[in-house]
């Protein structure tokens, strides 16, 4: 007995190709996940499309006074997670000021694990673009939100339906091409 | 000398501040607080995504922990907290992912895997197997075979 051929792997396609093809997909799929803009701590949110979840939290400017997303229905508003901690919010903040004075969309803030005098001292610092804050110094409302990190915004309809999230900085970008459009229908 | 017991107060005092500023309220029920860590294992922290929110330091895992013992003092069951954590962060919050429609991959694709790797193989051992061609040996071929087997066998003998 003699072996004649040294099997299928004597292949050219067999020797070469596969191993390439093989190198291709897995070199394909790591490139998908260096691609900009990938970012792995980024969730789909569970709560688009479901009703905002209601609070009751001091304002942080008055805290005597409660803030409450019952209280804005009919109107549709932005809910920007924010923290004075918070170095992304920081940067985010310019926008925000520009968005504000612009005067389209309600900004209400959620000042989130943080404490009040450094609050307030960012805002008097960098200007105030939110409506109003509420206060949420032990992240129990933004558990309710899923947020897992500021800055977060969420986007609510006149029924008080989350419609969008977006996790991170807030760009003109995503404003002109996602929130806007949006905004523009949930307003018709 | 003295300046070298300063340094070393110093940076032995390192670690004791820090351990200082890491301690968290807890409470002082030690069986709540084994519950409460022991569902903590269960859980992601979703701020550093490899780790437990038992394991994990982040503000927000510090939040949840709170949570999970408050709810727990309040009576409910792991089950229900374990709903309540997932309507608000999804499936991915859970450590050991549940196995369904979007984890089926996850589950069985090293067993899909391990299945065509078999299939290949078994496929590549029969091609190989019909490669091989019986060639009878020569009549001479065959006279020197025996030659050779018998004065093998003849030398073990002696």
């Amino acid at each position: 007995m003699r072996l004649v051929s040294c099997g299928p792997f004597d292949d050219l396609i067999m020797r070469y190709a596969i191993p390439l093809v093989i190198f291709l997909v897995i070199a394909g799929f790591l490139a998908s996940r260096l691609r900009d803009g990938y970012d792995p701590r980024i969730l789909p949110s569970v709560l688009i499309g479901k009703p905002a979840p209601d609070f009751q939290l001091p304002e942080l400017r008055d805290p005597t006074k409660k803030f409450s997303p019952k209280d804005l229905r009919g109107k549709v508003w932005l809910l920007n997670v924010w923290g004075a901690w918070c170095f992304g919010c920081r940067q985010e903040h310019p926008f925000l000021m520009e968005l504000s004075k612009d005067g389209t969309l309600p900004i209400y803030g959620l000042d989130w694990n943080d404490k009040r005098e450094a609050a307030l001292s960012m805002l008097a610092e960098l200007g105030d673009p939110y409506v109003l804050s509420g206060f949420d110094p032990d992240g129990r409302v933004a558990v309710d939100y899923g947020v897992t990190g500021a800055p977060e915004t969420y986007l609510i309809d006149k029924q008080g339906v989350i419609r969008y999230k977006e996790v991170g900085q807030l760009t003109p970008e995503i404003m002109q091409n996602k929130i806007l459009p949006l905004v523009r229908e949930l307003n018709k | 000398m003295k300046l070298i017991v300063v340094f070393l107060a110093i940076l032995f005092s390192v670690p004791v501040i820090a351990l200082a500023k890491e301690a968290r309220p807890v409470s002082d029920d030690p069986e709540l607080e084994k519950r409460v860590m022991a569902l903590s294992e269960e859980l992601r922290c979703l701020v550093c995504q490899n780790e437990t929110l038992a394991g994990s330091n982040a503000e927000l895992a510090v939040n949840l922990r709170n949570q999970i013992r408050e709810q727990m003092t309040a009576g409910k069951s792991d089950r229900e907290i374990i709903a309540f954590m997932t309507e608000r962060y999804g499936k991915f919050i859970l450590f050991r992912p549940p196995v369904d429609r979007t984890t089926y991959l996850l589950w069985f694709g090293p067993f899909i895997l391990l299945l065509a790797a078999l299939i290949f193989l078994f496929r590549y051992v029969r091609r190989r197997r019909e490669l091989i061609v019986d060639t009878p040996l020569t009549a001479a071929e065959r006279r020197r075979a025996e030659d050779l087997l018998q004065t093998e066998s003849g030398k073990t003998a002696a």
